[in-house]
């Protein structure tokens, strides 16, 4: 009994351990980031783009990344959910049967796995089949395939939960498929649709691999779908790849802005799921 | 009527089209893969590619042996050093921790799921690369730091969110009343969690390592970040290493120059995206047999 109770405390002990060193690793992540990149932000950095010899140090600010990867971000998920939201339509029974449905959760989870250096890839080939170089279109359309599956699968999570009820009572009335999809399983989806496309918002916004060949990067602030736009993942990458303090400087600063970003977007989207959730009826 | 019925048809032909959109996608990639690697697949034999352990395109030799190795040593460090921290954790979330505990907890490691991988591997250059050559270099080895085992540090903290929430969650489904009888028959939390808890879960916790494992498998900037990028094979953790993703990523601006290695950098990709593909479809089925589709 003894021995028992001994185990029990040992292993018990472990776990805080374990608990408290994954504590320790994910505070020292954002502790690290938030005081390097404090130290490193200042206004100017935020509002000016590159100037000449930016990369060695000289003046200038990371506007170009920041506005590009709002650019990317936006256009990426308007895209994804012009897609996604039929999709996750699509897959309720009155449209498509069990196997089809049950193919489709597979295939989108298949694509929410995927590497994004893969998606980089096969954008990278398209466009070069079409005859477009890195652009800020290329990097939109690999940002929204990237962000569909996540949207999709969101959606269609939330959708399935809609109580079976609503529906019938609806179909009772003489609804179509389409009223009753649109009026009443959207309407009572909406906390987890805004859930879902927060999270869609700042997966693709934090991507970096996918962009590499398709978006590129640039110093200005693109005018046209075909310009080349430079993104904030990329710009810590690049940033902390030189040599040059000052400019390593500038990739801690840019990490800090997406990190906020993305903490923003993450906290945002509980709040407003939880805003939205009123509107539902259970 | 007939209006409402026209706005019908036409949204679900909408609908289906967007369905099958999704469902194409995911073999388009790997169609379009394919035809990009097949040059080089016709050239040299899959083995010569595979297990060629030299990487020089300008004599046309393109051996991925050192980019398979360190991709699946860095994978391989990352889950070691991961999963029985990850799985305590979860153990502790599901059977030990209190509701409100939980409900702090498992929100928080969603938020970290959300975290840029280049942040992680900003960190991973300011912390975790500076402690691995102290530590190397009181081992008395001469590295910079920039090593197999800086980059299965930063990949195992960053597979902790997706391991430690979803096998919390299989745990939570294993019906309360298993644990009420074996507690009932004077067994401590621990022995209900392992003989069990575990043991009914166990299905769902590997399908829930195979997602992590696919996501460090296919993690590119955090880990190019801090490996070294040298293309050898490792002899030790403190050495550098050059995975697969990484050499995409890095070599894409001279792929256009040589024959063959455009050709040779989508094998690469293709090969990526069939590992991932297998890991993920077989977590998912495991799990949708235990009647979830989480």
């Amino acid at each position: 009994m003894k021995w028992r109770r001994i185990e029990e405390a040992f292993v018990k002990a472990l776990m805080f351990a374990s608990m408290g060193l994954v504590a320790i690793c994910l505070t020292s992540i954002l502790l690290v980031i938030v005081i390097r990149g404090a130290g490193a932000l200042s206004f100017s950095m935020l509002v000016e783009t590159p100037k000449g010899g930016y990369y060695l140090g000289k003046s200038g600010g990371i506007a170009n990344a920041i506005v590009g990867s709002a650019y990317l971000a936006l256009g990426g998920t308007v895209l994804a959910f012009a897609l996604s939201l039929p999709i996750a339509f699509a897959v309720q029974q009155e449209y498509a049967g069990r196997r089809v449905a049950s193919f489709t959760r597979l295939a989108l989870d298949v694509l929410w796995g995927t590497p994004s250096i893969v998606y980089g890839a096969f954008g990278f080939v398209i466009m070069v089949w079409m005859g477009i170089r890195a652009c800020l279109l290329g990097g939109i359309l690999v940002l929204a395939l990237l962000m569909m599956p996540i949207m999709a699968r969101t959606f269609e999570e939330v959708i399935r939960m809609v109580p079976r009820e609503l529906k019938e009572a609806s179909y009772a009335m003489g609804a179509t498929r389409w009223e009753t999809t649109w009026a009443i399983v959207a309407r009572q989806a909406v906390p987890g649709i805004v859930t879902g496309v927060m999270l869609a918002f700042g997966r693709g916004i934090g991507d970096a691999a996918s962009l590499l060949f398709t978006a590129g990067y640039s110093d200005r602030i693109p005018h046209s779908l075909f310009d080349p736009v430079a993104s904030l993942p990329l710009a810590v990458f690049f940033q902390i790849g030189t040599p040059i303090p000052e400019v390593q400087q500038r990739a801690y600063a840019s990490a800090l802005v997406l990190l906020i970003i993305v903490l923003l977007i993450s906290l945002g989207s509980r709040f407003i799921g939880k805003r939205f959730a009123r509107f539902a009826i259970r | 009527m007939i209006r409402r019925r026209t706005v019908d048809s036409i949204s679900a032909a909408l609908m289906r089209f967007a369905v099958i959109f999704a469902n194409a996608l995911a073999f388009l990639i790997g169609i379009v893969l394919v035809v990009k690697a097949c040059p080089i697949l016709a050239q040299k034999s899959p083995l010569q590619l595979l297990f060629g352990s030299t990487w020089y395109p300008l004599r046309g030799q393109f051996g991925l042996l050192p980019f398979l190795v360190g991709t699946v040593a860095v994978t391989l460090v990352a889950m070691v050093l991961s999963i029985p921290v990850c799985l305590l954790s979860a153990i502790y979330l599901s059977e030990y921790a209190r509701q409100r505990v939980r409900s702090l907890v498992m929100p928080i490691v969603d938020v970290l799921a959300g975290i840029p991988s280049v942040v992680y591997g900003l960190w991973g250059v300011i912390v975790i690369v500076p402690l691995v050559r102290s530590v190397g270099q009181s081992l008395g080895s001469d590295t910079t730091g920039y090593s197999l085992l800086a980059g299965g540090l930063v990949l195992s903290v960053m597979v902790v969110p997706v391991i430690v929430s979803v096998s919390t969650e299989v745990m939570r489904a294993v019906p309360v009343e298993l644990r009420e009888s074996t507690i009932a028959l004077g067994a401590t939390r621990w022995e209900t969690a392992r003989y069990v808890v575990l043991r009914a879960a166990h299905r769902g916790i590997f399908a829930a390592i195979i997602l992590g494992f696919a996501r460090a498998f296919g993690e590119t900037l955090a880990v190019l970040m801090v490996v070294g990028n040298v293309a050898r094979i490792p002899v030790s953790v403190f050495d550098p290493v050059y995975p697969l993703p990484a050499l995409i990523a890095n070599k894409y601006g001279e792929m256009m120059s040589l024959p063959l290695y455009d050709s040779a950098l989508m094998l690469v990709a293709l090969i990526l995206l069939v590992v991932a593909a297998c890991f993920i479809v077989g977590a998912r089925l495991t799990l949708r047999r235990l009647g979830r589709t989480a």
